[in-house]
């Protein structure tokens, strides 16, 4: 088999790549240049966008031994992921600009052109078990599963993925990078958002989408408890950062309930306010019958809840059975049955 | 393999290697004063006095450097900081817009560190330098000029520059002429002439010599600020530690190249227009870029190995790795550092469109070129060409 392995430049893509060429394939890597002015050098744990992570990456793939080459999607990245992501945050949203990238980039225009070009598969480091059916589970790491980011993906996408890593811990990745010889074995993992450096994400969208003051409301009382400088920088469920002058009567913590960029408007309240019962998500894949019984996930690294799915046309209605708190519109919402992902969508809407 | 890459680098010609291993045996400091610095300075002496003849210049002109970048940076820093220092008013810097980086980004650097004013040359739709585009550059303020820098043959299209017209112009202003002849030299001839250029950069490794090892030939009386100061090497103008054992081979691919390139360039032109004839059969779209096969006289000329072809509705990275996988090697023109194909800066100067420039691959042929290396590629191409079209359309390109 021909296979595509997109190399980041990281220990997991390199010990991917490793895999697909012991397996026997006709293994090419590639990087993907998604930063229009890549930095020379990485500071500190975050992206895969730099040089340095492209010399990584082109070094691995010398000691696989397989021809390699970067994929410059700098363009296609910065509208179909940077303004997805700015624009998100400007309707009030929380988005996930890593399951946007796999959902447009990696498992898109990457896949597509692999597969124009003759290539049969693309392999890469995510850590999450594909079945020969085209079922996605969960890595065997909890810790490093990456199942989220990937349970959007349509059947046709994962299709011709093929993740080589689901069946190890990040440990035994470092181990068999090491023992392969292969310099990236210690690389610190990447955290964050990639195409923001120093991972001040309020910062960077300040200088994208500039001030825009509005209010900060009690949603019980409506007084206007302080001033902000931008919604853009809130997420749904925050609580750090608010800066409020008054103390709420009760004296407890108050968190953000609701943005409202049109009024410029943020709404905070007590946490039990923040509770979700039900979820509406769109654009959702959803390959199942009437109401099924099953785990939902709402944020990367977040915990499942039980809950119930119903698709609504392309809609997803999710109710949870037991009620999780700061669930942000934008997010996605991957449902599970045990460690089998069921399908997913994006969040368009809360209820309590 | 099908090595179809001969301007990235070309072979080591034979001569070239047993000079090199046979000098690289040997102890010596050509600096040194006993018997084994005079082995090497004789062996240093010898390859410039045979360099020299080859380009018709005098030995005490060739100034051996490390290479066709150094070379380029030594002219044209080291000749505006020696005309700063007497003439602080030339501050005009003119070269043509299809120069290799080498030559580009150092007068960027020039521009945006030490005050000089870049401007650009035009450049026609085949990549050539106009003698009056130079004349009425320089007129705009010739009391302001402080050098002049044109290739001699480009680097991606193959494209002859009027280099004896152009060097002509600007000695008429009195100001001098440089130009990067590391494409050009062994090839077609390149001599220093009457009235040709003041400066000329050469490269060994183009002409089947080592990496590492090239040379500036420097007309007599033309000064040059050094760009590395120590041991006074070279007439100062380049300190540092000859090379000998690359000297030596630079100095013995330079005299088989030479004696070869009449013979060599009709075989190797012949072979190219074959190629070019054969692939556009097999992908009729195809369009050559730069100067058309067998150049009337007077019109603009190519270089004999060089064939340059846009492949609408592709882009020239899927075809270089779709050929790479069937052992065919080519080139894409530049590449910036992060390994990301650019649009080539020589066709987008020449007037082609973007998507036009991102389409086109550079085939190089060389004295190892032989009428296999293209039967290898007329039989890859239709196949590759339609796989890349595939992804083009993907990717939004046109091809028209």
């Amino acid at each position: 088999m021909r296979v595509l392995a997109a190399m980041s430049g990281g220990v997991d893509s390199a010990v991917a790549a490793a895999r697909a060429v012991d397996a026997g394939h006709d293994v090419t890597g590639v990087h993907l240049a998604l930063s229009r002015s890549p930095e020379s050098d990485r500071t500190g744990a975050r992206g895969c966008c730099t040089l340095e992570d492209a010399r990584d990456a082109r070094r691995a793939a010398d000691v696989l031994g397989i021809p390699f080459y970067v994929w410059d999607l700098a363009e296609r990245f910065e509208t179909e992921v940077i303004e997805e992501f700015v624009q998100s945050y400007e309707a009030g949203r929380t988005p996930n600009p890593c399951v946007r990238c796999n959902e447009r980039i990696k498992f898109a225009a990457v896949l597509d052109r692999a597969l124009a070009l003759g290539f049969d598969a693309v392999v890469t480091g995510h850590h999450a078990r594909l079945d020969p059916d085209g079922t996605l589970r969960r890595s065997v790491d909890p810790d490093k599963d990456q199942s989220y980011v990937l349970g959007t993906l349509r059947p046709e996408q994962l299709g011709a993925a093929r993740f080589p890593l689901g069946d190890s811990t990040k440990a035994q990745v470092r181990q068999e990078a090491a023992a392969r010889g292969l310099a990236v074995a210690d690389k610190p993992d990447s955290h964050d958002i990639c195409f923001i450096s120093g991972g001040d994400t309020g910062g960077w969208l300040r200088e994208r989408i500039g001030s825009r003051p509005g209010p900060i409301v009690d949603s019980r009382t409506g007084q206007t408890l302080g001033e902000h400088d931008g919604t853009f920088a809130f997420t749904v469920g925050q609580r750090r950062g608010l800066r409020l002058g008054h103390p709420a009567p009760d004296g407890r913590p108050r968190y953000v309930l609701d943005i409202s960029p049109v009024t410029s408007t943020v709404t905070v309240g007590p946490a039990e306010d923040l509770d979700i019962r039900r979820l509406v998500a769109d654009r959702a894949v959803w390959p199942h019958e009437g109401v099924v019984s099953c785990q939902a996930q709402v944020r990367a690294h977040g915990g499942v809840v039980p809950a119930e799915a119903e698709a609504r046309g392309d809609e997803l209605v999710v109710t949870l059975v037991s009620p999780v708190r700061g669930t942000a519109a934008g997010q996605a919402v991957v449902l599970y049955d045990g460690d089998r992902v069921l399908g997913g969508g994006h969040i368009r809407a809360t209820a309590g | 393999m099908t090595y179809l890459d001969h301007a990235a680098t070309t072979p080591m010609r034979p001569e070239a290697l047993a000079a090199y291993a046979a000098v690289l045996a040997d102890t010596g400091n050509a600096s040194s004063l006993h018997a084994s610095g005079r082995r090497a300075r004789r062996i240093v002496e010898e390859s410039r006095e045979a360099l020299a003849g080859v380009l018709g210049a005098r030995p005490s002109d060739v100034v051996f450097t490390g290479g066709g970048t150094e070379g380029d940076n030594l002219a044209l820093k080291g000749l505006y900081w020696a005309r700063r220092r007497v003439e602080p008013a030339r501050r005009r810097v003119l070269v043509s817009a299809v120069e290799h980086r080498a030559v580009l980004d150092t007068v960027q650097w020039l521009g945006a560190e030490q005050g000089a004013e870049v401007e650009l040359l035009d450049v026609d739709a085949a990549g050539m330098v106009h003698p009056d585009t130079l004349a009425a550059a320089i007129e705009r303020d010739p009391a302001a000029v402080a050098l002049v820098s044109v290739m001699w043959a480009n680097s991606e299209v193959g494209t002859v520059e009027p280099v004896a017209e152009l060097a002509a112009v600007a000695h008429r202003h009195g100001v001098p002429f440089h130009t990067d002849a590391v494409q050009a030299f062994g090839q077609i001839p390149v001599t220093v002439g009457e009235d040709g250029p003041d400066a000329i950069t050469v490269s060994a490794h183009k002409i089947g010599g080592p990496v590492g090892v090239g040379a500036l030939v420097v007309r007599r009386g033309l000064v040059l600020e050094p760009l590395t100061h120590g041991g006074g090497q070279e007439r100062d103008i380049r300190s540092g530690t000859l090379n000998t054992a690359g000297v030596a081979a630079f100095a013995a691919a330079a005299a088989t190249a030479c004696a070869q390139a009449p013979r060599e360039s009709v075989r190797l032109a012949a072979l190219r227009d074959d190629l070019v004839r054969r692939v556009q059969e097999k992908v009729p779209g195809a369009v050559l870029n730069g100067a058309p096969l067998g150049g009337a006289p007077g019109g603009p000329q190519r270089l004999p190995g060089n064939a340059h072809l846009t492949f609408p509705g592709c882009e020239g990275d899927s075809l270089l790795m779709l050929l790479d996988a069937r052992g065919i090697e080519c080139s894409t023109g530049s590449a910036c550092s992060a390994g990301v194909a650019r649009p080539s800066h020589v066709l987008l100067a020449m007037g082609a469109g973007e998507e036009h420039a991102r389409g086109s691959l550079r085939f190089s042929l060389g004295h190892s070129s032989r009428a296999a290396d293209v039967d290898a590629l007329v039989e890859a191409i239709g196949p590759v060409v339609e796989r890349a079209s595939r992804a083009g359309a993907l990717a939004g390109m046109t091809g028209t």
